[in-house]
């Protein structure tokens, strides 16, 4: 049996170029049509006002500010508890947080957003625990799926030629969990990005302020300008995200 | 014999929840330099007692211990860079290439890197695989064969006295197991390491072992020996069942082409006159010959009858010789080329190809006969 290794990786090169094609193809599209929507519509001085450039550029930050601290947050909550619940002993505490984070998810965002503003005020600080607390299920799931599908042959070779349980956890369970953990977090960042839109609601800025001030004003160009922002932004990070998920797979998978 | 190199006294491995213990109070001494075979059937608990030694699994009784020191509770991890151990998925880490993967235990042991890089060619070069063309690959790009090659260096690459195999050759196809193990008998020559080899095949375990303990239910012991004992001399039913009909047959792996009386078949070398041929061929016993080259290769199986039947030149007539042996060839190798031989023999030829005689069935079935399945060839 000269079994040679079927040609995965030529298969997997042309998702991967796929993955990285189309946010971009999606973003440009969005692009064109904000643009449009500004140059062809009636603009006037009160959507003006709403889409300041300083306005916009501050809401931005903000979103990404939002986007990123919270999805720290998950990263370093999440990472660590699929580590704990996939080592022996705590099988039990495992099924029992991916339902509970399951049913975290299942709750519309704006509710979560909101139940959280009544226990913790408003503030930028409550939307990040809010974002963080929606979308630590996927990075959650992913580093348990990750370190689950790890060939159990080779933890046990590493565990026979002498690894200790934390080498055989850093040097071959995370390395070989990795890209599947990074889509967990690429995930969690779209998420965030996209979720980071509903901030404004109680008082954590973001572009939501923009689309949120069109809708009061009855102004849609701005509506549409905002949302068609959002939506690049999330695509930038999906993206990126991508990039990164490629160079941080591990050679020789 | 010696002190052994490893023993295993009273040891136990029982779990929560169930009665009867994976491993119930087993006692087993390996010697330095042996291959010790474990066979049994499937759930017997001879993979079990494999990972006690280097205790992947920490037995629940008994003590174990390595050339005379007690390793039963020391660092569990510390031990194992010492015992090399080989499984039957082989297990390479994906992640990293093949210099890596065969790295790994000098690096946990802390040698420096030159040294490291010299050891990881020495052991590439060891298991037949070119350095040059192999250490920087990754895993997925090597053949099942190929990989448990790399497996085996890995395992070897500290130079452990002792090696734990699980069934190293299982999970590869037949023809390439054959030569893997062939391969592999002839390295254990060379390195005298002391090896504890789990199989359920007992053609492989006859093969590879100097001694086979055959295993029961709980790790028993049913039967503990040289292949040649237990083929000839089974302890009880349950060894006799286990190693099924045609225990002489399998016997026959244990003997060489070297051990039988070689038949006297007169050779004619080229050129070679027609008359002179006949004259050789009605003198010979069995009324046929080996037509030899130059060289003294074998070529073709010359009878008389065929030689009168045809006009043909001398090299032409009879039949052409396809397949031969040498004299390190087990006799079950030499029972199948003989089958497939026209003439119901088979040519022995020496390591460069020149011809040493012929071997026949007869002279198989009478080595048979004479010991019974008996004495050791090596």
């Amino acid at each position: 049996m000269t079994m040679v290794s079927p040609p995965r990786t030529e298969r997997s090169t042309l998702a991967e170029r796929l993955d990285l094609i189309v946010a971009p193809i999606f973003a440009v599209i969005l692009a064109v049509i904000g643009g449009a929507v500004w140059l062809y519509s009636d603009i006037d001085d009160t959507t003006m006002a709403i889409l300041a450039p300083e306005k916009i550029q501050n809401q931005m930050i903000q979103t990404l500010v939002l986007g990123f601290s919270s999805s720290a947050l998950v990263i370093l909550i999440a990472i660590p508890i699929g580590i704990a619940v996939t080592r022996k002993g705590l099988p039990r505490l495992k099924g029992f947080l991916v339902d509970t984070l399951g049913l975290a998810q299942a709750l519309p965002a704006y509710g979560l957003i909101v139940l959280f503003f009544s226990w913790f005020g408003a503030g930028i600080g409550t939307v990040i625990i809010a974002l963080a607390t929606f979308s630590l299920l996927p990075v959650l799931r992913n580093t348990i799926v990750g370190l689950e599908q790890v060939d159990h042959a080779v933890i046990e070779a590493g565990r026979g030629m002498g690894y200790t349980r934390r080498q055989v956890l850093f040097q071959i369970e995370l390395p070989l969990a990795v890209p599947v953990i990074i889509a967990g977090i690429r995930t969690a960042i779209v998420i965030n990005i996209g979720m980071a839109a509903l901030a404004f609601l109680i008082g954590g800025g973001g572009l939501g302020e923009t689309i949120n001030s069109g809708l009061k004003l009855d102004r849609n160009p701005a509506i549409l300008i905002g949302a068609v922002l959002v939506a690049i932004l999330a695509l930038v990070f999906d993206f990126l995200s991508a990039v990164a998920q490629r160079y941080l797979k591990p050679k020789g998978m | 014999m010696s002190e052994p190199l490893i023993r295993l006294e009273n040891v136990t491995k029982s779990y929560p929840g169930t009665e009867a213990p994976a491993v119930g109070n087993l006692t087993l001494d390996v010697y330095a330099g042996e291959v010790l075979v474990l066979v049994g059937p499937s759930g017997c608990g001879k993979s079990t007692t494999l990972r006690l030694i280097n205790r992947l699994i920490e037995p629940t009784g008994g003590r174990i211990f390595l050339k005379g020191e007690d390793v039963t509770d020391i660092d569990s991890s510390q031990l194992r860079r010492k015992i090399g151990y080989v499984i039957q998925q082989v297990g390479l880490f994906p992640h990293r290439t093949i210099a890596e993967n065969i790295a790994t235990v000098p690096k946990l042991l802390g040698w420096d890197k030159a040294t490291t890089t010299a050891r990881v060619d020495e052991m590439l070069e060891l298991v037949s695989m070119d350095p040059a063309v192999y250490r920087d690959r990754y895993p997925k790009e090597l053949s099942g064969g190929q990989a448990q090659r790399v497996g085996v260096a890995r395992a070897l690459a500290a130079d452990p006295d002792v090696l734990l195999m699980d069934e190293p050759f299982g999970a590869i196809d037949p023809i390439t197991r054959d030569r893997l193990q062939n391969e592999f008998l002839r390295l254990q020559q060379d390195l005298k390491k002391t090896i504890v080899f789990v199989t359920h095949d007992i053609d492989e375990a006859i093969k590879m072992g100097n001694r086979i303990a055959i295993l029961r239910e709980g790790s028993e012991i049913a039967q503990i020996d040289t292949p040649e004992v237990i083929l000839s001399d089974p302890a009880d039913e349950f060894v006799e069942n286990f190693l099924g009909s045609g225990a002489i047959l399998k016997g026959l792996t244990l003997k060489k082409v070297r051990d039988i009386d070689l038949h006297d078949i007169p050779a004619l070398e080229m050129p070679v006159m027609r008359d002179e041929a006949l004259r050789v061929l009605e003198a010979s016993p069995e009324k046929t010959a080996v037509l030899l080259d130059k060289d003294h290769k074998p070529l073709r199986w010359i009878s008389e009858a065929s030689l009168n039947r045809t006009t043909q030149p001398i090299e032409k007539s009879g039949k052409p010789i396809t397949i031969d042996l040498q004299p390190e060839d087990t006799l079950q190798d030499a029972l199948g080329v003989m089958l497939q031989s026209s003439v119901g023999m088979a040519v022995v030829v020496d390591r460069s190809g020149k011809y040493l005689g012929c071997c026949s069935i007869e002279s198989l079935a009478s080595l048979i006969i004479s010991d019974g399945g008996g004495t050791p060839s090596s």
